[in-house]
């Protein structure tokens, strides 16, 4: 999965560094602090730029490469920050063997960009999801949190055009 | 607690939720009320009752009637009809309980199961201690604690045969055993819910139905081997089990039942919740405890097992859910009980996940010992719209494809294996006629690359070219000799791998092979994809249903088909792309794949 440095320039609030101090302050000293300060980071930010993670690393005494490492290891963190709306397709065993890959390419082609990645105008970002566990609906796909089950490729464009005006 | 004279119950698990069950909820409460009566039926969010496919599910006591596929503008008959003038809405009953002689637990998806992880799902409400109390809960940890040394806990559960329900099956009683012996000023009990095989929801079950069993577990646990914390490691993924969770332990804290002091016996116990960051690997139990360390989920050799040496470098035991969800069972009903079900080896019950071609998607708990043509055909009902059974696929991507001909196997740790599959975390997923089982092995070792750490060689480069060369024969271009290579490397990866996601991983490929050879053949050999799902091997073509009306030219985004209006069109195979556009245009039926 594309997880590459993006070409987006960070911006934050102060509202949002504040957060950030005090998750860090939350945690600090904690034992195995690193994952959840991140996750919470995360939630504040949409994703985690090189300067959050710098800032995190200062914080714990730890090196940014050994942020980055657990940063780049697990695929609920981004490097990249999210589309406006956020669709997903799910992509787990049950979905797949009902149709999800096909429901995946129509999404792709609608919204214009590929499994992983964010559209130009950053209005849209597309994933490819683990097994969200609505299996009695698959194959499902979600936007922007509404879920919609037992799709058929040809209601794809129809409901994502809800979406883009 | 006031009396109430009908008890409206609606699944909240993530399946129903989905589906709209909070709306259901909303609804309900405001048709109640605005009937007045709300001070005569009570609506009650539960977990999982297990049907997912006909969720989301309504079922109103003392009547019993189990409403399927209910939706927000429904609750407005169920209120005025049901509840008010005593009238039960027949419309949305389960289509096998429509005739009113017929109960629940007669029907064909209930009859053959025996509910002991999941016997509170959809019977009490999640997000109450005074729910779980009044169905017995805590009453086995207060005995544990008040009547039982630790050693004759963990003497229960090694007599009682429960092994762990994660998938590789070692016995549970042991393990605990191997870590009460251990010497040390601190030890750690952890639970991995960290459920990332796809297609399994077990475990999101029990969290999100029954989370206080969970948590009595643990702490029996912890006086069973001598540790005062513990660590569950749940996916993020599961936002609604995590909420429950957490609600359960502020509860369980408040009651005195964990935390300092529980049952004032001095015994102390405090737990604390992880969330996972989507890592298959994590749920590996090296993995599992480098991460809650906060580092990157890489295993690391064993020995020293976590009994030894585990989490934070202390000794440690680690259970999944499903194991942990049987233990108050066992403690109250007594060790015989569980021994007394299943086979010679496999003791107890098992929790599927079923998914795929198959009618009744949802949970399912049989007793080990039952037959996989039971679970698939009697309690799945068989693939949905009359086709042919091929494959079920156990264990995830650690697992086999298991054909029709092994259907008679009774389900259990050993008889899997033998067949090249594995019990795994319990999901089970059917796949029919329509499925290319070359196109599946594909699809989990695309999933092994992904999600391998990359710390051992054989599984970061031995996946990686196993997936290149599935790619390769799916796309038509395979040879005979890579069916042999794929073998080799698979030996190697077995034999060479750190941990359990690498030796594990080249099952999808070895159990196809094994029993889908042909289709491999038609792939390689004829360039043909028996079930039509490779695209690359795949043709468009039209047949002389064509009428000419042109509209599928007219989609074509590459300009593939020509012909003459009110003649037969033709597609150019060079051009296409098989896109598939032209096929869903066409309104006669005309356009057919191969």
């Amino acid at each position: 999965m594309p997880n590459t440095k993006t070409v987006v320039p960070f911006a934050a609030t102060p509202e949002q560094m504040e957060r950030l101090d005090g998750v860090i302050a939350r945690h600090k000293g904690q034992p195995g602090a690193a994952m959840p300060i991140l996750q919470e980071a995360q939630e504040i930010f949409g994703y985690l730029p090189e300067e959050v993670q710098l800032k995190v690393a200062d914080a714990l005494g730890l090196s940014l490469s050994e942020i980055y490492g657990v940063v780049s290891f697990y695929t609920q963190f981004s490097v990249n920050p999210k589309g406006k709306k956020q669709v997903a397709v799910c992509l787990g065993t049950a979905c797949y063997v009902k149709g999800a890959a096909d429901i995946l390419e129509r999404v792709e082609n609608k919204i214009g960009c590929k499994a992983g990645s964010i559209t130009q105008d950053g209005a849209f970002s597309v994933d490819a999801t683990r097994c969200i566990g609505a299996c009695g609906l698959a194959p499902v796909m979600t936007v922007d949190g509404d879920v919609y089950g037992r799709l058929q490729p040809d209601e794809v464009d129809g409901i994502l055009e809800k979406y883009m005006a | 607690m006031e009396l109430v004279r009908s008890h409206i119950l609606v699944c909240a698990g993530t399946g129903c939720s989905a589906g709209g069950s909070e709306k259901v909820i909303e609804g309900l409460e405001r048709w109640l009320k605005s009937e007045g009566m709300d001070k005569e039926a009570r609506v009650v969010q539960t977990g999982c009752f297990g049907l997912c496919a006909l969720g989301p599910i309504v079922v109103v006591y003392p009547e019993g009637s189990f409403y399927t596929r209910v939706k927000p503008e429904d609750t407005e008959e169920i209120v005025k009809e049901h509840i008010v003038k005593g009238r039960i809405v027949t419309r949305l009953l389960y289509h096998e309980t429509a005739d009113a002689s017929s109960s629940l637990s007669e029907t064909p998806f209930y009859k053959k199961q025996l509910r002991i992880a999941l016997r509170n799902c959809g019977v009490i409400n999640p997000e109450s201690i005074d729910e779980y109390i009044a169905f017995d809960g805590y009453s086995a940890l207060g005995t544990v604690l008040t009547e039982m040394k630790p050693a004759d806990v963990v003497d229960i559960i090694k007599k009682s045969g429960l092994r762990g329900r994660g998938g590789a099956g070692f016995p549970t009683g042991l393990k605990w055993e191997l870590t009460a012996r251990e010497q040390n000023d601190k030890k750690y009990v952890c639970c991995n819910a960290d459920e990332g095989d796809p297609g399994a929801f077990m475990d999101r079950s029990v969290l999100e139905g029954d989370p206080h069993s969970l948590i009595e577990a643990m702490t029996i646990a912890g006086y069973a081997v001598g540790a005062d914390e513990g660590y569950i490691y749940v996916r993020a993924e599961y936002p609604i089990a995590v909420k429950r969770l957490n609600i359960a332990m502020e509860q369980a804290k408040e009651y005195g039942l964990l935390g300092r002091n529980i049952f004032g016996t001095g015994f102390s116990f405090d737990l604390h919740i992880r969330l996972g960051a989507g890592a298959f690997v994590c749920g590996e139990e090296t993995a599992l405890m480098t991460s809650v360390e906060g580092k990157r989920g890489e295993p690391r050799p064993r020995p020293p097992y976590p009994a030894a040496k585990g989490l934070f470098g202390k000794p440690t035991i680690l259970n999944n859910v499903e194991t942990y969800a049987n233990i108050p069972w066992i403690l109250q009903n007594g060790w015989e009980k569980l021994a007394a079900i299943g086979t010679e080896k496999s003791k107890g019950t098992k929790v599927f996940a079923l998914g795929g071609k198959i009618t009744n998607t949802g949970l399912v708990e049989v007793p080990m010992g039952t037959t996989l043509r039971e679970v698939v055909e009697e309690i799945g009902g068989g693939c949905p719209n009359g086709k042919k059974f091929k494959a079920a696929q156990t264990g995830g991507p650690s697992g086999g494809c298991i054909p029709a001909a092994h259907f008679d196997i009774p389900i259990d740790y050993e008889s899997l294996r033998s067949i090249g599959s594995m019990m795994g975390s319990g999901g089970l997923i059917v796949m029919d006629e329509d499925n290319c089982m070359v196109d599946i092995a594909r699809y989990f070792l695309d999933f092994t690359v992904d999600e391998s750490c990359g710390k051992c060689t054989p599984c970061r480069i031995g996946t990686k070219r196993l997936c290149q060369i599935l790619d390769k024969i799916t796309s038509g271009e395979g040879t005979m000799e890579d069916l042999d290579t794929l073998e080799e490397l698979c030996e190697h990866i077995i034999q060479n791998s750190l941990c359990g996601l690498g030796q594990s991983a080249p099952n999808p490929v070895l159990s196809t092979l094994r029993y889908f050879r042909d289709e491999y053949i038609a792939h390689v050999r004829d360039k043909r994809c028996p079930a039509g799902v490779c695209k690359k091997l795949l043709q468009y073509k039209i047949t002389d249903k064509c009428t000419g009306c042109t509209a599928c030219a007219r989609v074509c985004p590459t300009g593939a088909i020509s012909g003459k209006v009110k003649e037969k069109h033709t597609v150019d195979q060079s051009k296409c792309i098989k896109c598939g556009a032209c096929m869903e245009k066409c309104r006669f039926g005309a356009i057919i794949k191969e």
